[in-house]
């Protein structure tokens, strides 16, 4: 077990507060997510989950009604203090609750993000592409028919070329919210495969209403309820009982939420 | 036991009425679009013997009563024209505006009571303002220049409101996933927005030219003239033009053969039907290359 | 080369695309509020035109009480009345005339038509909408003058009902248009639920529907108003040259905008007469801009809802 306050931390959350107009998602968020581990986020629904995803790569700036105060700390630097918020964006990779298949081919599905960062010529978006597609477990499946397009592609598809796409931002970290509730349950195993192997080389924070797969896959899990953090620890113990808040043990027993 | 369901006598009336409010409607609806099949049944009749090569590309003559009507079509062409320049820019820009950036306050709805005043405003008030605005202060002259301007800005709101909505057809979800990326919103429009929306477009710019070959008052006295001896130069010169032409001949020109201003109306008529059924051709063909 | 091994100061950079998006956003806003700068432009000239003659020959009694419009006189008058009313009447027969088939073609294409007859009838209510008022005008002299000498023994055929009937024609394809959206509006759960308690189709319309989509409605007839106050070419050409008030509908009648139109033409940039026509125009926007303004205000109330 490596010692914590030796290992680099990718996101510091101190005080974070997140509103809608009069209706508070999210109060006084204290938590610090470590390099290459895999952080899950379980909880009910409106527990804050997803306003504080969206708070991590600023997509408030896209949404006049949502206010956040607090610090967040990406990299080390404040998320509000980046100047160009496209940057930051670009290295946090993100896959949604439903399925997108952008409406192009699928080529361009994936290679979208590689232009961005400046990936240039043919043969290097070429690597990009069948790379992602291939750590995103899809490419055997499409290798042949790459013109077609995206948004007409199968859910569970699709969900993994949405992986394919935040692979190819090239991100230090990749967001995952709920991502299996659309997805037929073999997809899901293999999207969990391709987590496992990820976390060497990024820090993933996988929000899911599944326990059983934060049992899987997470080091160590946070539980929202109602917009405030109860509980972090290690997965391991958090699930063999060994809870600081009722509420925690109440919530992996299944006893509500 | 065996139930056997029987009309009621409440039921039967009540159906016999229902038939009856049915055919009312019916033919409340017939009376309204037959007009435009008679209309158009008698403008072929009367106005079909004058077509014929030499009135579509001759220049009238004897005081408009011989001729063909080849300068006006020429002139509606050059009014289309650049009233296309400058309206179709403004007025997807403005789409844009408002379906990408628009937060949802006054300035907003300021801007849609705008949009609909514009198309609200009678042709003729649309006249003054081009003679007041583009005629006289900024100069121009009576001009296909002055005449096309004060076209555009009339008929904005038919490409704001096409555009607008074919962009706001667009799921949402594409936005997020490309903002998500990090591409920056006008990324996101240039590369998945703006592509899908073609069709609303083209649908805009397809119905402006539609409105702007028939319109008559704006351009009356803005740059349209009735008789000019040659075709103009620049656009700082006045034209003739098929609506006013067709004014004018039903109006003012004594003497005039019965058959020429309905020949006149048959030509005009027939490129605003024939835009339009481009237009809808295109839009169905277009719902069943759905993409998503 | 991936980004992610530099550090985040060297990541956060304003590059080439993030000032790109900045001036795009500036020139849509541009383009945005274009709307804006126009029709504060058509007010601000007109009005500039017209200030000549609202300063000088403009008497509001005169303006809005005499039926003596009589410019080119040797004592020039600027009574509007009976333009007023002229407008004011064709508009009512237009009115009378689209109110009813417009709501009825609404309904019948909102709740009853199907499949093919559906899409026609949306075609051919478009088609209706895009021919061109000059064309109108010329059916209203042509076509509608003949009929009208022969089926009601007039000697003139063109006034206030020629004018009126091809109006109702002309403003009745967006009318049915907004109230066919208005209809759709109303949510299928509140046909559902009268079906459900067996009524039929034509008291669901009458008693659930009609009400439900009330403000859309409204809304569609007041546009419809508007539409024919507005009109200019085809009132300028199917009813008539009497300035009087009208008595009966075989009157001929002249309208604010037809007048704006036959006189410009004739009159000198800068006399009073010119003025006086701006001032026409002036009374017409303000018009217009009223019923605009209420059938917004209407539509706003359902989003209230």
């Amino acid at each position: 077990m490596v010692a914590s306050e030796t290992r680099t931390k990718v996101l510091e959350v101190d005080n974070l507060s997140i509103s809608y107009g009069a209706k508070t998602a999210m109060s006084g968020l204290n938590l610090d997510v470590y390099e290459n581990e895999i952080f899950g986020i379980i909880g009910p629904a409106n527990s804050g989950k997803t306003s504080f995803l969206r708070a991590i790569n600023r997509m408030d700036a896209f949404d006049t009604n949502m206010k956040v105060s607090g610090s967040l700390r990406f990299m080390g630097t404040e998320v509000s203090a980046w100047r160009n918020a496209y940057a930051l964006r670009r290295q946090i990779g993100v896959v949604f609750p439903l399925p997108v298949g952008l409406p192009m081919s699928i080529y361009d599905n994936v290679a979208f993000a590689a232009k961005l960062r400046g990936v240039k010529g043919k043969a290097a978006i070429d690597e990009v592409v069948e790379r992602c597609l291939t750590r995103a477990a899809l490419w055997d499946e499409v290798k042949d028919r790459l013109d077609s397009l995206g948004s007409q592609l199968s859910g569970g598809q699709q969900q993994r070329l949405t992986i394919a796409r935040a692979l190819s931002q090239e991100p230090s970290l990749l967001m995952l919210d709920e991502f299996s509730i659309a997805v037929d349950p073999v997809t899901t195993m293999r999207i969990e495969d391709v987590l496992k192997e990820l976390k060497k080389e990024m820090t993933i924070l996988l929000v899911t209403n599944l326990v059983q797969q934060a049992e899987r896959l997470a080091d160590r899990t946070a539980l929202f309820l109602s917009g405030s953090l109860i509980e972090i620890g290690e997965t391991g113990a958090l699930f063999e009982g060994e809870t600081q808040d009722q509420r925690t043990k109440d919530y992996l027993e299944g006893r509500f939420g | 036991m065996t139930a056997r369901f029987a009309a009621t006598e409440l039921n039967l009336s009540n159906y016999r009425t229902e038939r009856r409010y049915r055919l009312m409607l019916f033919s409340m609806t017939a009376m309204l679009v037959l007009p435009v099949l008679i209309i158009l049944g008698i403008l072929v009749l009367k106005g079909a013997p004058m077509i014929s090569w030499e009135f579509l590309f001759e220049f009238p003559r004897r005081g408009m009563t011989e001729g063909g009507i080849y300068p006006a079509l020429l002139g509606t062409i050059f009014i289309v024209v650049v009233d296309l320049i400058f309206a179709m820019p403004i007025g997807v820009a403005a789409a844009i505006y408002l379906s990408e950036y628009a937060p949802d306050n006054w300035l907003t709805r300021t801007i849609n009571l705008a949009i609909i005043n514009l198309a609200g405003v009678p042709s003729i008030v649309h006249a003054l303002f081009g003679v007041g605005a583009f005629v006289i202060f900024f100069g121009f002259g009576t001009s296909i220049l002055a005449a096309a301007l004060t076209v555009a800005i009339m008929t904005l709101p038919l490409v704001i409101v096409a555009t607008r909505e074919s962009l706001q057809a667009v799921p949402q979800a594409f936005r997020e996933a490309c903002w998500s990326m990090g591409a920056s919103r006008w990324q996101t429009i240039f590369a998945v927005v703006l592509p899908n929306a073609i069709s609303g477009i083209l649908t805009g710019l397809i119905l402006e030219v539609s409105r702007t070959a028939g319109e008559t008052a704006p351009i009356m006295f803005t740059g349209a003239a009735f008789f000019l001896p040659f075709l103009p130069e620049s656009v700082f010169e006045q034209t003739m033009a098929l609506s006013l032409h067709l004014y004018v001949v039903s109006t003012q020109v004594p003497e005039v053969p019965e058959a020429l201003p309905y020949g006149v109306a048959l030509v005009l008529i027939g490129i605003v039907l024939i835009m339009n059924a481009i237009s809808i051709v295109f839009r169905s063909y277009l719902r069943g290359k759905k993409k998503w | 080369m991936s980004e992610n091994t530099l550090a985040p100061s060297q990541l956060d950079q304003r590059d080439a695309s993030w000032y790109v998006d900045k001036l795009v956003q500036i020139l849509m806003f541009v383009g945005g509020i274009s709307a804006i700068i126009f029709i504060i432009g058509i007010f601000v000239f007109i009005t500039k035109e017209g200030l000549g003659f609202l300063f000088e020959g403009f008497s509001f009694t005169e303006f809005f009480g005499s039926i003596n419009w009589r410019p080119t006189s040797a004592n020039p008058t600027y009574g509007a009345l009976a333009l007023i009313v002229g407008t004011a009447s064709v508009t009512g027969v237009a009115m009378l005339v689209a109110i009813p088939f417009s709501l009825g073609a609404a309904v019948y294409i909102s709740e009853f038509a199907t499949g093919r007859t559906k899409e026609t009838l949306k075609v051919l209510v478009e088609l209706l909408a895009a021919i061109p008022s000059v064309v109108w005008g010329f059916i209203g002299m042509s076509i509608m003058n003949e009929f009208i000498i022969e089926v009601f023994g007039v000697p003139i055929g063109l006034n206030v009902l020629n004018a009126g009937i091809i109006l109702g024609l002309m403003a009745a394809p967006i009318m049915t248009t907004i109230a066919e959206d208005a209809l759709k509006a109303v949510p299928d759960r509140y046909r559902e639920a009268a079906e459900a308690m067996g009524a039929t189709r034509w008291q669901i319309i009458r008693q659930v529907i009609m009400p439900a989509a009330k403000n859309g409605l409204v809304s569609a007839v007041l546009l419809g108003v508007g539409r024919g106050f507005g009109e200019t070419m085809a009132v300028l050409m199917a009813s008539g040259h009497a300035i009087n008030i009208p008595t009966s509908p075989f009157d001929s009648v002249r309208a604010l905008t037809a007048t704006i139109a036959a006189e410009l033409g004739e009159t000198a940039q800068g006399s009073e007469h010119y003025g006086a026509l701006f001032a026409l125009g002036i009374l017409l926007f303000i018009i217009t801009f009223i019923i605009n303004l209420a059938a917004d205000l209407v539509v706003r109330g359902i989003r209230k809802k």
